[in-house]
């Protein structure tokens, strides 16, 4: 009931989201339709402008646009005039989907560990020589890992390609530079969680029983120490399967992060509420996702 | 703080204890983790083996810049675009690869009226569309209509309006497409009235608002008819498929009239979004040609021009400043000579564009088919400094602070513009002892205020659509939407005028230059800087036919990978 309730509620939220991108894109100066070179005739102009609906008030377009969007139509894209909104999703969400997935694992499968372990070694130079990468991972932007990448891996050794998409050798250097920054997140949230599970009365219980150190740290504080893993987890998760602008221009993938930054550049008003609402869609679904989980991770918590 | 709120998540309902052992718990842990972690790895393996590419190498991949707008030839605006649409469709003429001049294309052969104004037009007999349909004379005034027609919405109509009444029915003042200047006489012959005689009237035959496009899928599939399969073409190209942000791959149209002289079997054409991203590519073997100036990195450029395999060339283009002649100080002509006398443009070109830039005087540049420009303002501060201060300014006392609007530049990473634009803030601070603020905003924002007349000086620059001179002198005759300047000279608008009705082509070139010299001696209301070098980047032992041309446009059916 819960869930459907809150299901319910992101209908509304969702209203919002494409109402504000909607009208904060309008206010913008200029239009979709500026171009360096002025038509020969205003006339021109006027004719772009009745085709596109541009020439209406910017309510009476949003009241079209949600019309078209209750038949699951997000409009064509003032930018990309041969393609439609939902193809543009179509073809770049699966390439930014498995980049994101890409990503999230390697977070995943560094970030956990290296929380871990610096927080068993806690207080020792393992614990300050991890946490010192963790801190540099967050710190480091993609901007900056990306090219030490593809200059270490691809241009010095000639091991793995500069860019595109294509082989699963392709697949190897975006995932990790978009990562990275995730894993370092994780890590960190991993050794506080760690800390902190420590640190309550049921381990300081279990291990009063007489359980081994290990045995406790991984059997029962992991348990409760993943749980503030698991609540960044679900808007990560969103934030990577939308694709990373900066990530996606570097190794040159055909994503949808860069379409997410271009629509606001170009005033593309269709092209970026799609986005802004795909997005949004994702940032609740993972959100309902890691609340779900909860109840299975966590027995002190349910939701009626 | 994170662990707190993580736990506690504020809002995600009650919390409360629940029953239920230790063992569960644990198996309820583990499940979910197997869950997870199950999904995740087939998600991802699903999307791998979708992704995975198993298809033909192409023969020459080109890195081509934007990702093209449309490939629509009655929407198109962009060069990128345009680049990639000369493969699938062709007009009544075409590109000789070599001078970009129009050669035959569709059209065999044409006859012109002595007095410049009726084109007639004989077709080749032979033509047919990729998917085997006869290619006719209907065809092409179907073509031309559908780029007038105002529900078609075509930017670049305008260049179609040399013909008679085309203007009046593109803006909706006549209703019936038959009395616009283009018929078809019989199946092979198209019969062209203008308005008045155009010299260059060839060269918009094979641009891409004039090329011929497939009636029958354009009204099966409305403004979706380019993702049609397949895509009927009438150029030396198919389209195979057409990814955004990815690619395009094109393969041989067998059935093109001139099938004999395609040179390449398959091409890719990728967008790219920066400097840095091509020349790893390729340096990387990934990519044989790169041709889009914004993609040439400008920090290592003197380095790179120095390699055989970059090559420079002569190009249609001007980079220059506007003054927003409706603003004082610059309402005055001779305080905007006196800042275009204050700019060491050889500076300009040496430290920053660094491509080997000719620096530039007048507006048009050098190499325009029939004309010579007259000479501009050279570098003079002594007598900037007496312009300034017999406009009222000696010194550059008591000249209002001003603004320099400049946009940020394409590709991001060379940041040409800004460093234009602080070079100029110098020179002028230090010549002429006046300030000016720098402003860089975003694209659509640059185009507002430079179409609003909100600016005092911005940068601007102008890349010719065809090889005349009419195509920069053009803009600024009163009332031209790319005017821009708020400036008006009546004199100037009579001559060029004059001179597009010209059918002489040295008078009519004259009469260009009397315009040119009102525009760069007398009002200057732009200054211009210097002109465009193209560059583009491929080794000539590997690729072959592509040719250095004024308008850098280079049809695809003549590259080839040398065997």
């Amino acid at each position: 009931m819960y869930f459907v309730r809150r299901l319910i509620f992101a209908i509304p939220l969702l209203l919002v989201v494409s109402a504000l991108s909607f009208f904060l894109m309008h206010l913008a100066p200029g239009g979709p339709f500026d171009s360096e070179r002025a038509p020969a005739s205003p006339q021109i102009e006027h004719n772009i402008r009745a085709k596109y609906h541009a020439d209406e008030p910017v309510w009476k377009q949003y009241l079209e646009y949600l019309r078209g969007l209750a038949h699951g139509d997000f409009g064509v894209s003032y930018k990309y005039l041969d393609h439609s909104v939902s193809d543009i999703i179509e073809q770049g969400l699966p390439i930014s989907a498995t980049l994101g997935i890409l990503a999230f694992g390697f977070a995943m499968g560094l970030g956990l560990p290296l929380g871990f372990f610096t927080a068993a070694r806690r207080g020792r130079w393992e614990d300050y020589a991890g946490s010192f990468l963790a801190i540099l991972a967050v710190c480091i932007p993609g901007f900056v890992v990306a090219p030490i990448l593809i200059l270490v891996f691809s241009i010095k050794w000639q091991l793995l390609p500069v860019g595109l998409w294509e082989t699963p050798w392709h697949m190897v250097l975006p995932p990790i530079a978009l990562g990275l920054f995730f894993a370092g997140k994780v890590a960190r949230l991993m050794r506080e969680g760690m800390l902190n599970a420590v640190q309550s009365e049921f381990v300081t219980a279990a291990r009063a029983k007489g359980l081994s150190e290990n045995k406790l740290l991984l059997k029962h504080a992991v348990r409760i120490a993943i749980l503030p893993v698991v609540s960044f987890a679900g808007p990560m998760l969103a934030d990577l399967l939308t694709g990373s602008f900066v990530i996606e221009n570097i190794f040159q993938i055909p994503g949808i992060g860069v379409f997410l930054v271009n629509s606001s550049q170009n005033l593309d008003y269709p092209l970026l509420v799609g986005l802004s609402l795909l997005y949004a869609i994702l940032l609740i679904g993972m959100n309902l996702v890691v609340d779900f989980a909860y109840t299975l991770l966590d027995p002190r918590v349910k939701y009626e | 703080m994170v662990t707190e709120a993580g736990r506690q998540r504020p809002g995600a309902g009650s919390h409360r204890p629940a029953a239920g052992g230790q063992g569960t718990v644990q198996a309820r842990f583990a499940q979910v983790a197997r869950i997870f972690f199950g999904c995740l790895l087939s998600i991802a393996s699903l999307f791998i083996s979708g992704c995975m590419r198993q298809e033909a190498p192409a023969d020459i991949t080109i890195l081509n810049g934007a990702e093209p707008q449309s490939l629509d030839p009655a929407l198109l605006t962009g060069q990128a675009d345009m680049r990639v649409a000369i493969g699938m469709f062709e007009g009544l003429t075409r590109l000789d690869p070599t001078n970009a001049q129009a050669i035959p294309g569709l059209a065999e052969s044409w006859d012109i009226s002595p007095d410049g104004t009726v084109y007639t037009f004989h077709l080749r007999t032979n033509l047919v569309w990729s998917t085997g349909e006869p290619i006719r004379a209907d065809d092409v005034v179907y073509s031309w209509i559908r780029t007038l027609e105002p529900a078609t919405a075509a930017e670049y109509a305008g260049q179609l309006y040399y013909l008679t009444n085309a203007e009046a029915f593109n803006t909706g003042r006549i209703k019936d497409p038959s009395q616009v200047g283009v018929h078809a006489l019989d199946p092979f012959t198209v019969r062209v009235e203008l308005n008045h005689p155009t010299p260059f009237f060839l060269d918009i035959c094979d641009m891409p608002m004039s090329y011929v496009v497939p009636r029958a899928t354009i009204e099966k599939y409305g403004d979706h008819w380019l993702m049609a399969k397949p895509l009927p073409s009438s150029g030396p190209f198919e389209l195979v498929y057409w990814r955004l942000n990815d690619k395009v791959r094109f393969k041989k149209n067998p059935l093109y009239w001139d099938a004999a002289n395609t040179k390449s079997e398959i091409i890719d054409i990728l967008p790219v979004g920066s400097a840095n991203v091509a020349i790893n590519l390729y340096e990387h073997g990934e990519a044989d040609i790169v041709w889009d100036k914004d993609l040439i990195p400008a920090e290592i450029l003197d380095v790179l021009l120095q390699r055989p395999d970059f090559h420079t060339f002569n190009y249609l283009g001007t980079y220059f400043v506007r003054f927003n002649v409706t603003r004082k100080p610059f309402d005055d002509p001779r305080v905007r000579q006196a800042l275009a006398m204050a700019i060491d443009k050889k500076r300009i070109v040496e430290r920053i564009s660094k491509g080997g830039e000719e620096v530039a005087t007048h507006l048009v540049p050098d190499g325009t088919a029939d004309y010579t420009s007259p000479d501009g303002w050279g570098y003079d501060p002594v007598l900037a400094r007496k312009l300034l201060a017999e406009a009222g300014y000696p010194g550059g006392k008591g000249f209002p602070p001003f603004t320099y609007l400049y946009n940020a530049s394409a590709g991001g990473s060379s940041k040409i513009h800004e460093k234009v634009a602080i070079e100029l803030q110098q020179m002028w601070h230090d010549q002429l002892g006046i300030n000016m603020e720098l402003h860089q905003v975003e694209w659509t924002a640059y185009l507002d205020a430079l179409t609003s007349l909100n600016y005092d000086v911005a940068r601007s620059s102008w890349v010719g659509d065809y090889d005349d001179a009419n195509t920069f002198l053009g803009c600024f005759v009163t009332g031209d939407g790319n005017n821009r300047t708020g400036w008006s000279n009546p004199q100037y608008d009579s001559l060029v005028h004059q001179a597009n009705a010209e059918v002489n082509v040295k008078k009519r070139g004259q009469l260009f230059q009397q315009a040119e010299t009102i525009l760069v001696r007398d009002q200057l209301p732009v200054i211009p800087l210097y002109f465009y070098e193209g560059i583009n980047y491929f080794d000539t032992n590997k690729v072959q036919g592509i040719y250095e041309n004024i308008l850098d446009d280079h049809p695809l059916q003549s590259i080839a990978k040398v065997k």
